[in-house]
């Protein structure tokens, strides 16, 4: 008894203009309640929509990343219902002709490796006010900061087939938009959230009726909530009941889905074209204009990344997660100036840790790309161990600056603040003493020294025991106090006992 | 001497010295109080207009007044004025304080004029004979049991009744030329997009035209230089280089005997057609000929199309109005119900208590023509029929200069005759709702009257920003006659 | 077309204005009338027609992305009916 999971997400984007969609009013989030909310916003009688070329430049721009077609002329169209959060009675959107048509977004599934998810559409909307059903005596406040913000809606179609999958496309969708620089994908503040339409059907059979669950504003949340109402419909079918199409909330304290109270009746938002709208007018000079100042895209840039760096392919997928760890890799390897691969093991390792640990984005990271890169020259030219270096790398951190970006994003370009770093790093080597020593009489003595002190182990090493040639390794390295080069302190060991390698 | 009652003389007499606008202006409010039974105003701001009047008269020595200052004027109660109430004729907005000026008022405000108060209208400009408003009938004051006409009622009326010598309106379906016609007066329809909509309570968005009234095209000319004009604020707004209409108006015909040489007429024999009154069309016909003696060819036209006028604004106006007057919830300002179980209880009382019966009609008619299942069949239908109606009269300003005809079927009628008849009302819009579906310029001019002394007008229309030379026919047309000289009896008009 | 008492009540509902019975009644009898008017649209030919949303053609105007507008809370509250710390109040909306 097998069951097909069919999935399309439909994403709201908020535009990262300063301005509102259809007024001069600002974005930004968190003001206090209806001080950003323009005549225009609020719906004073009188007042007209006036459109955010910024807004239109963003939808070009996804447009443009995803292979989609962009619609040369496109129309407005109100969405009528009545809401306390929607001003007009009427949200003004787009119906038959958005502005981006097509497209579509490479991901890779958990369970079917690498697909691509088309895209039906992606228009040009405003955002509505929000809520507020905290107490206020009985009544609900709110607030229209928010109304007015422009919204990409992302519409997939129904490729994706199970949580999985929605997940990964969600996941890629953001990186995307975030790396393009239309969205800051800023999921606790709204500005990413996602609607997820789910039927099932056996295998064959035409599609089930689907049931669409709203606003969902975290990954997990997407997860969970698909994983549920999955569950809950096919156990609904195979009781001999029928799934009845309606609209849906997650709630995340009791990891369930449950139907909303009706909204609108039965959906008819009586669409017709916005008469204080006429039609969008985008030309090709337009197009080409956006088309030029395209950063180059993460596929492009992680399959180069391999050709160009030697990497594999999941360090790449991981350095192109943005475009400020992106842009920091390549820094960094253009500093050190030898194995990028090293490069590559030291963010995902290290750096990453300390990003985690102290909750910060790539952007704001105490240790700069170019600081890295003397760092590793300094392990590659022997001063120091890498352990050693570890210990420069914390100390780094520790020591620099809080709250200046070592990153500086210029249109397509991110450019690289602070200064030369290699003093830094010197300094902290020698202010801890972390040079490693490697003069060949002063290890060939050390190493002299341990063999003659370790009889018991040395005999160990002969009879081949490879863990007793580590301990006599240590015993070494803990009498230069960590400081000799352990690479010679190995090959010397080995030359001296007649180990094999 | 008679006391200066247009734009043009007011000018001059404070050009002059003659008087101030003090004394124009109290003149004005001396007569809204003594005609207080026209029910013209809704709204009147004694102590600001006389600060703009003294304003005015210290702008004039100072040497800095411009051609409109210190000259009263009302604003049709559908424009948001600042600080002053705006209520569009309904108990929604019965005490809402605009915030903001509307684009025009700004600037007429700027131009120096004095704004003495706010007129009556029918509500939210849905209606054609002002009886629709929540604050009473507005009188016409050449006999005061008779419509005004509407939407603009209370404009028509305080120019017509000598209170101001200008007043604004606005025109959807004709609501400024139906009362000047009515009313004996001239009314200005601009072409669409000319005036900006910026705070213009919203009927129906592709229609709303602001416009003026006053005794006379030259008058209107004068108001027009000072309200066209783009505005950034409304996406509709036409980038149209500024005109000087009074200048261009001035400006001498080539030939001073036949002033109209040269001028096409162009007369729909949809127009003329049964329907008319016999006594409208007896004026009309006696107007036209006064063209024909200034030397202008009157020509036979068809507008097949145009009798689809009516049904197809009877779709897109509502359906445009049912969306705009969404907005009118409870929520952010205006009326909102005391009693209501629950929120969807308060949007409900809210609107049924606060919008009179025509509003919901419409309300309801335009929900309905755009709903699941009727949209194609009548919201597109209708405005595929709109564009046929568009091309008719762009095949016939090929051929002629102006569109001339009546302006209604009928003069005034009396208060009370329609109101159980929406149909038969909107019937009466035939003529005019054409501008208003294609966008083009419309005026009309005093034309005569019927043998009871009702007012009648003929109707020009012209194509898209032929304003100038549509104002210029008409003030050829007035310098030949004088019908827009005559005023109603006052005395009668201040009667109880 | 025939408009039935109960696409009155529906149409109502959606424009979110109460109707009583007897209102019901009446307003449906006059929006026949109405209808009656309007239906003559329905057997004009108009294949290949483009519907006429707007009065002129021209193309959309755009404005620069800059923040123009400063807070009015203060005014614009002035004309609400219910307000609090800055919120419109309404009943409570359940979801």
């Amino acid at each position: 008894m097998s069951w097909e999971v069919v999935i399309g997400i439909e994403t709201h984007a908020q535009l990262s203009t300063a301005s509102k969609i259809f007024s001069g009013a600002s974005t930004a989030f968190g003001a206090p309640p209806n001080t950003q909310a323009s005549a225009v916003d609020i719906a004073l009688p009188g007042t007209l929509p006036v459109l955010n070329r910024g807004a239109v430049e963003r939808a070009i721009r996804f447009g443009l990343a995803v292979g989609a077609t962009i619609n040369r002329r496109s129309v407005f169209a109100r969405k009528n219902y009545f809401y306390p959060d929607l001003p007009k009675g009427y949200q003004i959107s787009q119906y038959e002709t958005p502005v981006v048509l097509g497209g579509g977004i490479d991901i890779v599934s958990p369970t079917r490796g690498p697909i691509r998810v088309r895209l039906t559409r992606a228009h040009l909307e405003e955002d509505a006010g929000k809520s507020l059903h905290e107490d206020f005596h009985g009544m609900t406040g709110i607030d229209l900061n928010r109304a007015g913000t422009p919204l990409l809606e992302i519409v997939s179609e129904p490729d994706l087939r199970s949580a999985d999958e929605a997940v990964a496309y969600a996941k890629t969708l953001h990186g995307l938009v975030r790396w393009i620089g239309i969205c800051d994908g800023n999921m606790q503040e709204g500005s990413f959230r996602c609607d997820a339409n789910v039927s099932v059907r056996r295998p064959g059979e035409p599609l089930g009726t689907r049931c669409e669950i709203k606003n969902l504003n975290s990954f997990r949340f997407l997860e969970r909530a698909i994983a549920f109402e999955v569950r809950r419909q096919i156990d609904l079918i195979e009781d001999g009941g029928r799934v009845v199409q309606q609209t849906r909330l997650y709630d995340p304290d009791r990891d369930e889905t449950r139907a909303m109270r009706s909204k609108e009746d039965a959906h008819d938002y009586r669409y017709f074209p916005d008469p204080d709208l006429p039609p969008l007018a985008i030309d090709d000079a337009w197009i080409e204009r956006v088309e030029a100042s395209m950063p180059e895209l993460p596929e492009a840039m992680k399959a180069r990344f391999v050709t160009e760096y030697a990497i594999p392919a999941h360090d790449a997928l991981m350095l192109t997660q943005s475009r400020d760890m992106a842009a920091y890799f390549e820094e960094a390897v253009r500093a050190f100036g030898g194995e990028a691969k090293l490069v590559a093991n030291w963010m995902l390792g290290e750096l990453a840790a300390w990003l985690n640990r102290e909750d910060v984005h790539i952007g704001e990271a105490a240790v700069g790309p170019r600081q890295l890169g003397a760092l590793l020259t300094r392990i590659a030219d022997g001063t120091i161990s890498s352990k050693a270096a570890k210990q420069v790398f914390d100390e780094l951190w520790r020591e620099h600056p809080r709250g200046h970006p070592v990153l500086r994003a210029e249109g397509a370009q991110f450019s690289v603040a602070g200064e030369d770093a290699t003093p830094s790093v010197d300094r902290i080597i020698e202010r801890h003493g972390l040079r490693q020593v490697s003069d060949e009489a002063a290890i060939g003595k050390l190493v002299d020294d341990a063999i003659a002190a370790n009889a018991a182990i040395v005999a160990e090493v002969r009879a081949g025991k490879e863990k007793a040639f580590n301990a006599l390794v240590g015993k070494v390295m803990a009498a230069s106090r960590g400081k000799a080069n352990p690479a010679q302190v190995n090959a010397l060991l080995r030359a001296k006992l007649g180990a094999p390698s | 001497m008679t006391a200066p009652d247009t734009v043009t003389a007011q000018a001059a007499a404070l050009a002059r010295g003659d008087c101030s606008s003090v004394e124009l202006t109290q003149r004005a409010l001396d007569r809204i109080a003594s005609m207080q039974s026209l029910n013209a105003f809704i709204t009147v701001d004694t102590e600001g207009a006389l600060a703009q009047a003294r304003e005015a008269d210290a702008a004039r020595v100072r040497g800095t007044a411009g051609p409109l200052a210190g000259i009263p004027i009302a604003h049709k109660d559908v424009l948001m004025t600042a600080g002053l109430r705006t209520t569009c004729g309904s108990r929604m907005l019965a005490d809402f304080v605009s915030p903001y000026d509307a684009h025009v008022v700004g600037l007429l405000k700027r131009a120096g004029t004095v704004l003495v108060g706010k007129t009556n209208m029918d509500e939210f400009a849905m209606g054609s004979s002002n009886e629709n408003s929540h604050f009473g009938p507005v009188r016409n004051p050449w006999n005061r049991s008779l419509v005004p006409g509407g939407s603009s009622g209370g404009s028509a009326a305080a120019v017509a009744a000598g209170i101001v010598a200008g007043a604004t309106g606005t025109d959807t379906g004709g609501s400024i030329r139906q009362p000047a016609s009515f009313t004996g007066i001239t009314g200005l329809k601009p072409t669409y997009g000319l005036c900006s909509r910026y705070g213009l309570v919203a009927f129906a968005s592709s229609l709303d035209t602001p416009g003026v009234f006053a005794h006379s095209a030259h008058d209107c000319a004068l108001l027009l230089t000072a309200m066209a004009g783009h505005d950034e604020r409304d996406s509709t707004s036409l980038s149209h280089a500024q005109e000087d209409y009074a200048r261009d108006i001035d400006a001498s015909p080539s030939d001073a005997h036949k002033p109209l040489a040269g001028v096409r007429i162009g007369l729909p024999r949809e127009y003329f057609a049964s329907g008319v009154e016999s006594e409208v069309a007896g004026v009309v016909d006696q107007a036209l000929g006064t063209m024909r003696s200034l030397g202008a060819t009157l020509v036979e036209i068809g507008l097949p199309t145009v009798r689809h006028s009516v049904p197809a604004y009877y779709v897109i106006a509502p359906a445009e109005a049912s969306s705009n007057l969404s907005r009118f919830d409870g929520v952010r300002y205006g009326y909102r119900a005391r009693d209501y179980r629950d929120l969807d209880d308060m949007y409900r009382r809210t609107r049924a208590e606060a919008f009179g019966e025509e509003v919901k009609r419409r309300i309801l008619v335009g929900t309905y023509v755009l709903s699941h299942g009727y949209y194609d069949a009548y919201y597109l239908k209708a405005q595929q029929v709109r564009r046929l109606i568009a091309d008719d009269f762009r095949r016939a300003f090929a051929e002629v200069d102006f569109i001339a005809g009546p302006v209604a079927p009928t003069p005034a009628f009396a208060i009370g005759d329609r109101r159980d008849d929406p149909v038969q009302m909107y019937l009466g819009d035939i003529f005019t709702i054409a501008a208003n579906l294609t966008g083009i310029p419309a005026l009309s001019l005093p034309a005569g009257f019927t043998r009871d002394g009702r007012p009648v007008g003929l109707q020009l229309q012209a194509s898209y920003l032929r304003e100038s030379a549509l104002l210029a026919a008409a003030h050829r047309f007035q310098q030949a006659t004088d019908w827009h000289a005559r005023r109603p009896d006052l005395a009668r008009v201040a009667g109880a | 077309m025939s408009l039935s008492l109960d696409d009155v009540r529906r149409i109502a509902d959606l424009a979110r204005i109460a109707l009583s019975d007897d209102e019901a009644a009446g307003v449906h009898a006059k929006l026949a009338s109405i209808f009656g008017l309007v239906d003559e649209l329905l057997a004009i030919p108009t294949d290949g027609v483009e519907p006429m949303a707007h009065a002129q053609s021209i193309a959309l105007p755009l404005r620069d992305d800059a923040v123009t507008e400063r807070d009015e809370r203060q005014a614009y509250q002035r004309v609400a009916p219910a307000t609090d710390a800055g919120l419109y109040l309404v009943p409570k909306v359940i979801e």
